[in-house]
């Protein structure tokens, strides 16, 4: 089911003019601005379907400035986040582009920081909905509206197992798990949903417990 | 409880001896682990959003951000002061409410997407016209606001909310729908009442297209805002007083998905076919991005 809330249809609060072309992209931006987990510096946004054809007039381009700048759908400052990327430095370009078979309304991001690179792949679903289909190039779904952990870790085996565990003895209930992996044995990506609030200790506890786990990220967009 | 069918939601609220409002506050809230006064709170503050929107635009003529559109809740609302007009003054004040927030919205100012920013007039619009009128509190406004997401939800999970997706009927339609829904449950009809009240409204919109000039959340949308919030008023009036929308709702929402996977992608958001690729249409693109049509 993809609407679950009543504030998915009476929601988001954002700054217009539309939910799909700007609210979204605010979300999507946010998504790679959190996995990032540092300043970005530079941004390339390649854009297809009716992002390609809009972009400019729907204000997606400064909504997905806004978004990796860490502004909300509600901010002020969203009119204005081409001035403000200048302003902190970031690089950043704009390209139509062939995606492949995705929603209409789809964008694919690569998002730099100092240390490191993100690139996703997201679509737009109407009313502000968002959903990254591909992280990093491999399928990973997930609408980061539920508090999400992304973990970059070693395919090895059992490393399902003890995140389970270490989750079930702090108190956590798993709503979605699922690993992606380029091959066995080489490097994955897990995302894992929880119900609930996430504690900033769990991070730790987690990057502490598995020695297989290179890094962590929180995800979550209100 | 998934919100996919509209009859089943009249079944459990009539099960439970609850509105439709109230449901889908319990559920929400059983959902959210969020407590139902937490729920009822967030959505006033929605509320607050919608209102400033639809004050802002009658107080002051809005210009949208690319000066194509605006002023036109203005222009209604000042019209009203005259006189002598078709609509009953308080009703045409809806028009010009409506109107506001998609003003607002093409301005980039904030709203309160309903489903979505393209169609987030009318519930408002509808809303604080029902406000103004005295005869309702603001939490018996807030509670109809809940009736309306509970619509919205069934429509957005039975067929679609996007008119990149479904066309306009998509967004404008679903929206009038759940404001005619939210009407008749404020004035205390039944849920199978609010059924009807959205069986009726979309059948109004089949087939509507989403063609805006230069893909721009402007030329139509704003006029269909301020339109189909009149359509709202009337949709809940006729199911008010009985008339009964015989194809059943659900198989509305059906016929209004099975509509949308048939239009050709130039009348789902593109900005490329219908009042977009009119002379004029395509004069005005030009004027805001330059270049050509592709």
């Amino acid at each position: 089911m993809k609407y679950n809330s009543a504030f998915d249809i009476i929601g988001p609060v954002m700054v217009g003019p539309s939910s799909s072309h700007t609210a979204g992209p605010i979300r999507i931006g946010n998504i790679a601005r959190q996995i990032l987990a540092e300043t970005p510096m530079q941004a390339e946004f390649q854009l297809m379907g009716s992002f390609a054809e809009t972009y400019q007039g729907h204000g997606t381009d400064l909504a997905l400035l806004a978004g990796v700048l860490g502004l909300g759908t509600d901010a002020d400052e969203v009119p204005r986040a081409d001035k403000k990327a200048e302003e902190l430095e970031l690089a950043y370009k704009f390209i139509p582009a062939n995606l492949g078979f995705y929603h209409p309304n789809t964008v694919a991001i690569s998002l730099t920081g100092a240390s490191r690179t993100v690139r996703l792949i997201a679509s737009s679903l109407g009313g502000g909905k968002v959903e990254v289909q591909e992280l990093e190039d491999l399928p990973i779904k997930f609408s980061a509206e539920n508090p999400a952990l992304i973990m970059y870790h070693t395919d090895e085996k059992g490393f399902l197992a003890n995140v389970s565990r270490i989750l079930d003895a702090n108190g956590y209930n798993i709503a979605r798990l699922s690993l992606e992996r380029w091959r066995r044995g080489g490097t994955a990506i897990t995302l894992c949903e929880v119900d609930g609030e996430i504690q900033p200790e769990l991070l730790s506890t987690l990057q502490d417990s598995l020695p297989y786990l290179r890094e962590i990220r929180f995800v979550h967009v209100d | 409880m998934a919100f996919t069918q509209l009859h089943e939601l009249i079944l459990l609220a009539a099960e439970k001896q609850l509105s439709i409002g109230r449901l889908m506050l319990t559920v929400e809230a059983e959902q959210s682990g969020r407590s139902e006064a937490d729920v009822l709170a967030r959505m006033e503050r929605q509320f607050d959003v919608m209102e400033d929107a639809v004050r802002r635009g009658v107080a002051e003529p809005i210009q949208s951000r690319t000066g194509l559109t605006g002023g036109d809740a203005f222009r209604v609302h000042e019209y009203v002061k005259q006189g002598g007009t078709f609509l009953a003054p308080e009703t045409l004040r809806a028009m010009a409410y409506a109107l506001s927030v998609s003003e607002v919205n093409a301005g980039m100012g904030r709203v309160v997407a309903t489903p979505t920013a393209g169609a987030a007039g009318i519930l408002p619009g509808v809303l604080v016209y029902a406000l103004d009128s005295g005869r309702y509190q603001r939490a018996d406004i807030v509670l109809s606001m809940l009736t309306a997401a509970a619509l919205g939800l069934v429509i957005a999970n039975s067929a679609s909310i996007s008119g990149a997706a479904g066309g306009c009927q998509a967004e404008v339609g679903s929206a009038t729908a759940m404001a005619a829904g939210a009407l008749v449950e404020l004035a205390g009809g039944s849920p199978e009442q609010v059924g009807h009240a959205v069986g009726l409204t979309l059948k109004n919109s089949l087939g509507l297209v989403c063609d805006p000039v230069g893909g721009l959340v402007e030329i139509p949308c704003i006029v269909r805002n301020g339109l189909h919030a009149m359509t709202a008023l009337a949709a809940a009036d006729m199911a008010l007083a009985g008339v009964k929308s015989i194809i059943p709702p659900d198989e509305v929402i059906q016929a209004m998905y099975e509509i949308g996977k048939a239009m050709p992608s130039s009348l789902r958001e593109t900005g490329l076919g219908g009042l977009a690729a009119t002379p004029t249409g395509k004069r005005l693109r030009k004027q805001v991005f330059g270049g050509d049509l592709t």
